[in-house]
């Protein structure tokens, strides 16, 4: 079916693919003996998961005052950790959802890998707030449960309360996205495996057959899934800001919070992906799937989210300034040039100037200035949380109560261990999953592979129509 | 011992123009088609096998709507007749303060719904092995399979000369 494309379309496949070399392709990662450097990584990654685990145990046992939290600064690098993890999480629901109504073809070659770090990092941001609760067990609290209370219900009212749902729902729901589409490709590895592994495929892959119907379904399910996990990726993090925006705290009790919240994690989720798919491509060889062309429409994606937040920022600053009144120009004031100053401008120098160099094409082509500015952003990321969390609660009401906060060893070891939680998840995924959806990259291998794309989408044409330009062009 | 239901005979062919070819043809001289298959969702397909389109999704709003009504329903319940709280100084019913959790609800019921339903109305789940007829139908070849269960041998052959006529690659019978 060779469909007319435009000449000007990069091609997404490189290498001039048949279906069988698809297949042959991406599931040889699963097939072949861990590599070297997967063994290594994976090594560190669960070095940093005993570290997440023994900071757990130590909080949970010694309380909350193991931490260095206070009575003034209340929330600390736990409510950060999680605000960041669950803000990387938007990307593949992002990329999934709203990518596939908007029909951009390009998603298909990160989804897979996306949806699956959305999960791992929602995953890892649901731990903190239970952790934070100091008293593990209780957690079941949160929920509305028949009870010996009165029954005393939680308080429908409360933004944490709808947090609860909105991040327990998120988690439900891009799993369950996830893994349907997972399953033609379990079913795809399975038909090529022997021994354990067809029995272990043969129970992921749900009884797969690939019937004209069942696709039909499928196809289906995919769509309604991605309309409706559209406004659900957006009222996630807008829920999330709600925690701050819906309570009385100068620096927190902002209408623009939603909108800016929701820029800021599809832009930090969108850097993770690329830190991720720059590795797994090279580390898979994945190179003819995870093109620049990806690359380049990521760190478009980066640019004008990174500019939206940017602009939120001058925003908040410029309305203090205009609202006239004092104690709201002295929070943001606070926030620019306050104890925690350094961690303002690094949040202003990773997410707002240095994402600027995207605007050149060169740079967005870059695979290492890429990969440099995804950790760069995930850093000011991290610093943006930090500022809107501990520089706002350092000066609360009352000058006797201003106070300075710094993480102790365990805080650090949650953070740095939530890490290794996320890349031992991660990487075992990589070595079992197709890491590349090859059902979606086999149903867009006719329009964006590089023999139908371009130059060669021009000479198909003179193929189809007359034979003899073809020796003009020289090539084919 | 093995159990077999069906004898199904199969043709496999080598891209989804030729498939969809062979699809007409067969429509157009009305062989039952049993199943087809493919690797992925051949576009254009559903429309020439005659298949209706799915009605997953009026499901789906279905069970959004009962997840709407949980939550409204719940959360009035518990405010209004159940424990009823000031909070603040706010109404018994703050209506607004209950849209992101019946939102969140309304998602999740639908999602979860659908998803459910889809598995179900496949014959697909953890644990379910259903028999698949060519190992490459995952990969790269494009099945049409007839079911050729106490068929005389004048159909059979009837099939077999469609097959060759129509260009599949291999021919098989399979019993499932």
């Amino acid at each position: 079916m060779s469909a007319r494309v435009s000449p000007l379309r990069e091609p997404l496949i490189l290498g001039n693919k048949n279906y069988h070399q698809i297949t042959e392709d991406i599931c040889a990662p699963t097939e072949r003996a861990p590599s070297r450097q997967w063994i290594i990584g994976f090594m560190i990654a669960v070095a940093g998961l005993g570290l997440y685990l023994f900071s757990v145990i130590w909080t949970v046992w010694n309380g909350i005052g193991s931490w260095n939290l206070n009575r003034t600064i209340g929330w600390g690098w736990d409510i950060t950790n999680f605000v960041w993890w669950v803000g990387i999480g938007h990307a593949g629901t992002l990329i999934s959802a709203i990518l596939l109504l908007l029909r951009q073809k390009w998603r298909t070659g990160v989804n897979r890998a996306a949806e699956a770090m959305t999960i791992f990092a929602v995953i890892c941001a649901g731990q903190f707030p239970i952790i934070h609760m100091g008293r593990v067990w209780m957690a079941i609290f949160i929920f509305p449960y028949p009870n010996t209370r009165g029954p005393l219900w939680p308080n429908f009212n409360s933004p944490l309360f709808w947090d609860v749902f909105a991040i327990s729902t998120y988690f439900t729901v891009s799993l369950l996205f996830w893994y349907t589409g997972l399953v033609p490709d379990f079913a795809t590895v399975r038909d090529r495996a022997t021994g354990w592994r067809r029995k272990l495929y043969d129970n992921l892959a749900f009884g797969w057959t690939g019937s004209a119907k069942h696709w039909q379904r499928w196809e289906a399910l995919s769509l309604v899934l991605a309309g409706i996990s559209t406004p659900l990726v957006l009222s996630v993090h807008t829920i999330v800001s709600f925690d701050f925006a819906t309570s009385v705290i100068p620096g927190w009790h902002t209408t623009i919070f939603p909108p800016y919240f929701v820029a800021g994690a599809i832009f930090s989720g969108f850097a993770m992906v690329q830190t991720l798919m720059l590795v797994v491509r090279k580390l898979f060889k994945l190179e003819d799937y995870i093109t620049l062309q990806h690359v380049e429409s990521m760190n478009k994606v980066i640019v004008l989210t990174g500019t939206i937040v940017g602009v939120a920022y001058l925003t908040e600053l410029f309305i203090a300034w205009y609202s006239g009144y004092i104690y709201e120009q002295f929070a943001f004031y606070n926030r620019a040039m306050g104890i925690y100053w350094w961690s303002y401008f690094g949040m202003m120098l990773c997410n707002v100037l240095s994402p600027q160099i995207f605007w050149v094409k060169k740079y967005r082509r870059d695979l290492w200035v890429t990969f440099f500015m995804s950790i760069f952003i995930n850093i000011g990321m991290w610093f943006e949380r930090f500022v809107i969390i501990a520089t706002t609660l350092a000066r609360d009401y009352l000058p006797s109560s201003w106070s300075y906060y710094s993480p102790s060893w365990v805080e650090i070891g949650l953070f740095v261990g939530s890490l290794g939680l996320f890349f031992t998840c991660f990487l075992i995924f990589a070595r079992i999953a197709p890491v590349v959806a090859i059902a979606e990259i086999k149903s867009i291998l006719k329009t964006m592979g590089d023999q139908y794309t371009g130059v060669n989408a021009l000479n198909k044409k003179h193929d189809d129509h007359d034979l003899h330009t073809e020796d003009a062009h020289g090539h084919h | 011992m093995k159990v077999y239901n069906k004898e199904i005979l199969y043709g496999l062919y080598d891209d989804e123009v030729p498939l969809l070819r062979a699809v007409s043809a067969a429509q157009k001289s009305h062989l039952d088609i049993w199943d087809v298959f493919s690797p992925f969702p051949v576009h254009g397909l559903d429309p020439i096998l005659g298949l209706e389109e799915s009605r997953l999704h009026q499901a789906g709003f279905i069970f959004g709507m009962t997840g709407t009504a949980t939550a409204l329903g719940f959360m009035s319940w518990a405010f209004l007749k159940d424990w009823p709280i000031i909070f603040g100084n706010k109404p018994y019913w703050p209506l607004p303060s209950f849209i992101p959790v019946t939102f969140e609800l309304t998602v999740l019921f639908a999602s979860v719904g659908m998803v459910i339903t889809f598995y179900t109305i496949c014959g697909m789940g953890p644990g379910v092995k259903n028999p698949t007829l060519h190992d490459r139908i995952t990969d790269d070849k494009f099945c049409i399979a007839f079911d050729v269960s106490g068929a005389s041998a004048a159909e059979v052959e009837k099939y077999q000369s469609f097959f060759a006529k129509t260009g599949a690659s291999e021919v098989t019978t399979k019993r499932i």
